[in-house]
């Protein structure tokens, strides 16, 4: 069974209702490993060699975070950064990661009705991410299509519970290697791959 | 005295000992009265046992208190010396002389003459430093202002011993006691004054060059050896060699041990002395209050009980009257000026010695020193059972509480954290957590730091923190975390051994004081514990490459990983720290450490160059090789 390193980032997770209702479905999941950075290294002094240890001993590598400025909370930009030196995870002899599959894993405080071009983001969500996507493709990693939650400044606590429901069972489906039967390369969004539970907002 | 007599009488006083001070602490009388009830015990008056009095054996006892007065230098800094002069001279200074003035006029009153009543004030003015500093620092209280000044007080007496030795003999007034042994006396005696002056100044400046160069190269030779007799020898030699030195020019012994003690208490060898005398101190010091017991003269009392007791009870509040009124003055507070009043009102040992001499120099006549002796001796067992009543009945009305039993019921409230300690350290992590809407219990022995406190609303409680009772009343038992910020190291790990034997649920964070105290603490398995200086000597150090050039947020991360390292190399160290071969003294440890911790920097000199993702040397090393720029940018 592959192995899932969460690379969890969030300066105020005693505020979010969303991450912290994800963390709790997740945490049962077997062979995970939570990474909760901004609980590890307050003052933003990443650990470069744990974190490089870390990221060999996992297959599964997820960046889940808050849309922050379209981009990721500082300290996972911090941990990119240093973790992935030159020689060790791109250039011409940095190998570590090749082969990896990482994606990231959102939420969204507005909807992504905003993200089209003639919503008030005028961008796709995907498209703001591509810093990420080609990250992972600089480290030869294989980058899968985000998993994002949206409007969550509106959503119920059921629907979050149902969501972050989900969102483990979609870690579990990768974990087992369920999605490869699906062209994961043709999809915009992890969740254009799962049941019908977003049928109130689709993509 | 023949050696089956000597076993004889060691039996007996040391199982008077034994037997009377548990049985006196246990009943909370403290062991100074204890050990007093000891020799009245086997003395003339009840059981006749001790042999032909206490006198003989006060002298050897008295040695007691010049091993104390070491060990008080010892731990006792210049600084700290500096910061009393006021207290010493002033306080010190204005109770001998209003204390010896007014017993003076009432000895003049009584028709003594001039010169016997001077005698008899300067002798009674004094007060005994062996009970008081027993005492105190039994009750912890020789930190709090009554401590301090009761401390001075005695500190200036101590001094004030020399002049009145010299001044005794232009006392006399009655026919001079043949006795040869006092006349084999002192160098000075037949020396004209300005010689007698310079070879007392010589041998002052004679233990302070010597502690200061020749004793730390003796001690770091006996260190050498590995015997840990022999080092207890030297300091034993160390301690009697300046006794001899002081009688032969006709100083205080006690005041030239405490001076050498204050030379030495900032050498590396200063827990070793202190370690090695204190046992020897301890043991003297009991014998010296069992022979104050022993050799209260009953006969005397039973003769005239109304005259005696009545002169101790007029003594002790003249005495104790004369301290409070100074006390009202330099601004005791009221309970430390009540601990202070009550606490130095009897009559010091130094009396007995000047009693004898006045004898033998004719300053006196026998009859009244014999009374004298005993008032003074009565005036120090009144003394621990005085502070027991001001503790009992005084302490609770102003409002400072002086014991923990008193406290157990007012603590009422349960916080999740228990602060042992509120210092310079603890009071910051106190005042953190408050301001983060989290209330502590504060556990602190500064009864001065407690009033402080409680008049800022927080609730804070006098007592010392390792006592099992006092954490169980602060809720100890239903609180989640146990801050222990107390700046004695050694009472720091026994406030740990108790927390983890009575109370598992707590989670502790300790202050560690340096290196070995933190190899302590990994050993009691603490695993959170905070450096006293880690942190503020890095962030020192973050500056000061700031001010070199260097750009503030690489110090910062070189610091932090300068950090993580250190961190490492100390686990590493705990783990081989006892392979050393040699007995080596604290800070020869300290140097082996500081070589292995630089050496083991060294090793990992490379690491030191952190952040790789920010450097890019190697990419532009790779583009000029390859040159297909598959570099970010």
């Amino acid at each position: 069974m592959a192995k899932i390193l969460v690379l969890f980032a969030h300066p105020a997770l005693e505020k979010s209702r969303v991450h912290s209702r994800m963390l709790y479905h997740i945490r049962k999941l077997k062979d995970l490993t939570i990474n909760d950075l901004y609980e590890e290294y307050p003052d933003f002094d990443v650990d470069v060699e744990r974190e490089q240890r870390l990221l060999l001993q996992h297959d599964v590598i997820i960046w889940q975070h808050p849309f922050y400025w379209y981009s990721a909370p500082a300290l996972l930009k911090q941990w990119i950064d240093l973790v992935l030196e030159h020689g060790w995870a791109y250039g011409a002899t940095g190998n570590a990661l090749r082969g990896k599959k990482i994606f990231n894993a959102l939420s969204l405080g507005g909807s992504k009705y905003a993200y089209d071009q003639t919503g008030l983001n005028r961008i796709p969500i995907r498209q703001y991410l591509a810093p990420f996507e080609q990250t992972a493709r600089l480290c030869k990693m294989q980058y899968l299509a985000p998993y994002i939650i949206d409007g969550t400044h509106k959503l119920t606590n059921e629907t979050i519970e149902v969501l972050a429901h989900q969102y483990a069972g979609l870690i579990k489906r990768i974990q087992e290697n369920l999605l490869t039967s699906v062209p994961i390369e043709n999809v915009l969004y992890l969740n254009d791959l799962l049941g019908d539970v977003q049928t109130h907002q689709t993509l | 005295m023949n050696q089956q007599q000597f076993f004889i009488q060691a039996v007996i006083y040391l199982a008077a000992a034994v037997i009377c001070v548990p049985l006196a602490k246990k009943v909370g009388l403290g062991s100074v009265l204890g050990y007093l009830l000891a020799g009245v015990i086997i003395g003339p008056a009840v059981l006749g046992i001790a042999g032909h009095g206490g006198e003989d054996l006060m002298h050897y006892a008295e040695f007691g208190v010049v091993m104390m007065l070491f060990v008080i230098g010892l731990e006792l800094e210049p600084a700290l010396l500096w910061r009393l002069r006021v207290a010493i001279l002033g306080l010190g200074g204005l109770q001998m002389v209003i204390t010896t003035a007014l017993i003076m006029t009432a000895c003049i009153f009584f028709g003594f003459s001039l010169k016997t009543s001077l005698a008899i004030g300067l002798i009674l003015s004094l007060s005994s430093t062996a009970i008081v500093l027993q005492s105190f620092t039994e009750k912890g209280l020789m930190k709090a202002e009554a401590g301090q000044s009761a401390f001075s007080v005695l500190l200036f007496q101590d001094i004030a011993v020399i002049p009145i030795l010299a001044i005794f003999p232009l006392l006399a007034v009655f026919p001079i006691v043949a006795d040869p042994e006092t006349h084999s006396g002192t160098l000075t005696a037949d020396q004209p004054g300005w010689v007698q002056a310079l070879i007392v100044l010589a041998s002052v400046v004679a233990i302070i060059i010597g502690g200061r160069y020749i004793v730390r190269y003796f001690f770091r030779l006996l260190a050498k050896t590995g015997q840990r007799e022999i080092f207890t020898a030297g300091a034993l030699l160390l301690v009697v060699a300046v006794t001899v030195l002081m009688m032969k020019v006709g100083l205080s012994p006690a005041l030239g041990t405490f001076l050498a003690g204050v030379v030495l208490a900032d050498s590396e060898y200063r827990h070793e002395l202190e370690s090695d005398i204190e046992p020897f101190k301890g043991l003297l010091l009991g014998l010296f209050f069992v022979a104050v017991g022993v050799s209260i003269d009953f006969t005397i009392v039973q003769q005239t009980p109304l005259l005696i007791f009545s002169l101790v009870g007029t003594l002790m509040l003249l005495k104790g009257g004369v301290l409070f009124l100074l006390g009202k003055i330099f601004r005791l507070k009221h309970d430390q000026n009540l601990l202070f009043a009550f606490g130095l009102s009897q009559v010091g040992e130094f009396a007995f010695v000047l009693l004898s001499s006045s004898v033998k120099g004719g300053v006196l006549p026998k009859g009244e020193v014999d009374i004298i002796t005993v008032v003074v001796a009565i005036s120090m067992v009144f003394t621990p059972i005085l502070l027991l009543i001001n503790e009992k009945f005084f302490q609770p009305a102003t409002g400072t509480r002086q014991a923990a039993d008193k406290v157990m019921d007012t603590v009422d409230e349960r916080n999740p954290v228990i602060i042992a300690g509120f210092g310079r350290f603890g009071n910051i992590v106190g005042r953190f957590l408050k301001a983060n809407g989290v209330d502590s219990t504060v556990l602190e022995i500064d009864s001065d730091r407690v009033d402080l406190l409680r008049r800022f609303g927080y609730k804070v409680y006098y007592g010392d923190a390792t006592r099992y009772d006092l954490l169980h009343s602060a809720g100890a038992a239903d609180a989640r975390l146990l801050i222990v910020a107390i700046g004695d190291p050694e009472k720091a790990l026994e406030l740990v051994d108790t927390a983890k034997k009575h109370f598992p649920n707590l989670r502790l964070l300790v202050r560690a004081y340096d290196r070995p105290d933190t190899f302590k603490f990994m050993d009691a398995g603490m695993l959170h514990i905070y450096r006293e200086t880690i942190d503020t000597s890095l962030r020192m150090g973050i500056d000061a490459l700031q001010l070199l050039g260097r750009r503030k947020y690489q110090a910062h991360r070189a610091a932090r990983l300068f950090l993580r390292h250190d961190e490492k190399a100390l686990k590493q160290l705990s783990a081989v720290r006892d392979d050393s071969k040699a007995y080596i003294t604290t800070a020869r440890e300290f140097i082996d450490e500081l070589e292995q911790m630089i050496k083991s920097d060294i090793n990992e000199g490379k690491k030191f160059q952190n952040d790789f993702g920010w450097d890019e040397a190697s990419m532009i090393k790779e583009v000029n090789e390859n040159g297909h720029g598959k570099q970010p940018s």
